[in-house]
């Protein structure tokens, strides 16, 4: 009986505020969209990175069929080849500027890379073989690169020696501050659908005045009260937050799945399914939203 | 019932209390007028009972219980036990007087199938049998009246605060209402009716407590409107020598039907004069 009370006291003021309530709506939808982007570009970021990014900084790739390295005249790197670098790597004259160093065979080469670009469609045409195993370098000071470089290109199985953050770090660093862009508008918006929700409220209340006043007078408890209104406002916030959650998922589906990724084939993009990770956080944010300014609004406008 | 000890209200600190150091008690089942001018503290008076307003000094008890100590989360339980009748009804213009009724029910989680049984008994005490589907606008001020007094009872408080009731009605019908409280009354349930219609105090030959600038002048039962006796300081003292239950001077026999009681009141009145 309270409940189905609750509900009918919802629908109607939904229906007195109805112009209120699609303007709340929208502005969650579009303050959210925008917390959503710089959380689909850390997403992004995290998916470039890879397996290693956060753990080495340097990576040396060994010959395979078909590299054209001068290094690797003599074909794939043969197990003693490996043995002479893992050697090189625990002297002294190296080991003094390494951390710590992993081998990664060319089936883990193909695990991390099958995670990493899983929904690429590269990564069906693409056989461990293909990949070249690799050492990974985790550095005392990544500045001292060069040292590791230097001693390493020459030596025979070694392809390539590649400073793995210098490559990725620009396009990262760009990354960055858009999101910190889109969180900077997210943060006015975000005020903004506050001070609307709490506006709607007031006009909510004020427009109910009569019935409040009436439940106040028979005993009404606070939550009957107050519920619907809180409730109205948690409503118009969640559906912004769908709206939003809708839209992202629409970016990743159509524009980086359907259009990016074919361009790009050899970068790594999030998946759709990657964005719906996000959708909790923005319904859960448009919750708090809402019930923030709520309740600021009824302390002042619906004493009981 | 009801009990103010020593209950003083300032809404501002420069101007004269609303309600200056009140004694008073209303006792389980009985029918209260308060009377005196606007601005003397009637108004101020209900709003301490229903915990409205907190007193500035002194204490409120209600049904017993001081309501200062009363915790705001249970100021809603306090307010179930008590029925409140305003000069302007205050229905919802929207529902129909069932729907206006079965309100005051709803919002307290009263089920359903209660409120079917509930609603039309008490729409039969305040007699508006049969009108259970109009809308307040096609009601005449004294049914709307009565809408509002089912509204106010349907939960069964034990006290009825009136604020005048019938000042938006001819005499005729502010019978009428007074009839409803007067049954009410009868019920057991304490009615405390703020009011400037003398035609009524006099009819209804109830206790009297009359306010001025915020301070009890008279309190007797069974009164007029305007004092039957003449000196009223001494009536004050006399009665806060032995005692509220002091029957006035002049007692009036109330035998036999209302319109006999009224016509002996009119004489009686007449012979004073």
């Amino acid at each position: 009986m309270r409940l189905a009370f609750v509900l009918g006291e919802i629908g109607s003021g939904l229906r007195r505020n109805l112009s209120m309530v699609i303007s709340v709506i929208l502005v969650t939808f579009v303050s959210l969209t925008f917390v959503g982007a710089a959380g689909m570009l850390q997403l992004q970021i995290n998916q470039m990175k890879g397996y290693w990014y956060d753990k080495v900084q340097v990576a040396i790739f060994l010959c395979s069929d078909g590299s054209t390295a001068p290094g690797c005249a003599t074909g794939p790197a043969t197990p003693e080849q490996e043995d002479n670098l893992r050697t090189l790597l625990q002297s002294p004259a190296v080991a003094q500027y390494v951390n710590d160093f992993q081998y990664e065979s060319k089936d883990d080469a193909y695990k991390h890379f099958k995670e990493q670009f899983s929904n690429s469609p590269i990564v069906d045409s693409v056989t461990p073989d293909q990949l070249p195993a690799s050492f990974r370098i985790n550095m005392k000071d990544p500045e001292k690169y060069e040292i590791i470089s230097e001693t390493f290109s020459s030596q025979a199985g070694v392809e390539t020696v590649i400073d793995q953050r210098q490559l990725l770090e620009r396009l990262f660093s760009a990354m960055n501050a858009a999101s910190l862009v889109a969180v900077s508008i997210a943060g006015v918006m975000i005020i903004c659908a506050i001070l609307l929700i709490a506006t709607t409220i007031r006009l909510s209340a004020f427009s109910r005045r009569r019935e409040t006043g009436i439940m106040r007078l028979v005993g009404a408890s606070k939550m009957v009260i107050q519920l619907p209104f809180i409730l109205e406002g948690v409503i118009a916030a969640v559906i912004g937050a769908a709206l939003a959650s809708g839209t992202l998922w629409a970016v990743a589906h159509f524009f980086l799945e359907g259009v990016m990724s074919k361009q790009y084939p050899d970068t790594a993009f999030i998946s759709p399914g990657q964005t719906l990770i996000l959708v909790p956080a923005l319904i859960g944010l448009g919750v708090v939203l809402a019930g923030i300014s709520s309740l600021l609004t009824l302390r002042r406008y619906l004493r009981v | 019932m009801i009990r103010f000890e020593n209950v003083t209200k300032v809404y501002d600190q420069k101007a004269r209390p609303a309600l200056d150091s009140i004694n008073l008690e209303i006792d389980r089942g009985e029918f209260a007028f308060l009377v005196g001018a606007s601005g003397s503290g009637k108004s101020t008076f209900l709003r301490l009972v229903l915990k409205e307003d907190r007193a500035s000094s002194g204490a409120v008890y209600v049904a017993g219980q001081n309501v200062a100590n009363i915790s705001s989360w249970r100021v809603p339980r306090l307010r179930r036990g008590i029925g409140v009748v305003f000069q302007d009804f205050r229905l919802l213009p929207q529902k129909t007087v069932f729907a206006n009724v079965a309100f005051a029910m709803q919002v307290i989680g009263k089920s359903r199938s209660v409120i079917r049984d509930t609603v039309p008994e008490v729409l039969k005490t305040v007699g508006l049998e049969g009108k259970e589907n109009r809308l307040p606008h096609e009601l005449s001020g004294g049914e709307q009246q009565r809408v509002a007094i089912a509204r106010a009872v349907v939960n069964r408080p034990g006290i009825l605060l009136a604020d005048e009731p019938t000042g938006n009605l001819d005499p005729t019908t502010s019978m009428g209402i007074m009839g409803v409280l007067d049954k009410i009354n009868q019920n057991g349930t304490t009615v405390v009716m703020a009011t400037h219609d003398d035609d009524i105090v006099n009819e209804m030959r109830k206790r009297v407590v009359e306010l001025k600038n915020g301070v009890v002048i008279r309190d007797e039962a069974k009164a007029l409107y305007t004092s039957m006796i003449p000196v009223v300081g001494q009536s004050r003292r006399l009665r806060d020598a032995s005692g509220r239950d002091e029957q006035p001077q002049v007692i009036l026999p109330r035998a036999g039907s209302r319109a006999e009681a009224r016509a002996e009141l009119r004489t009686a009145g007449e012979g004073q004069a």
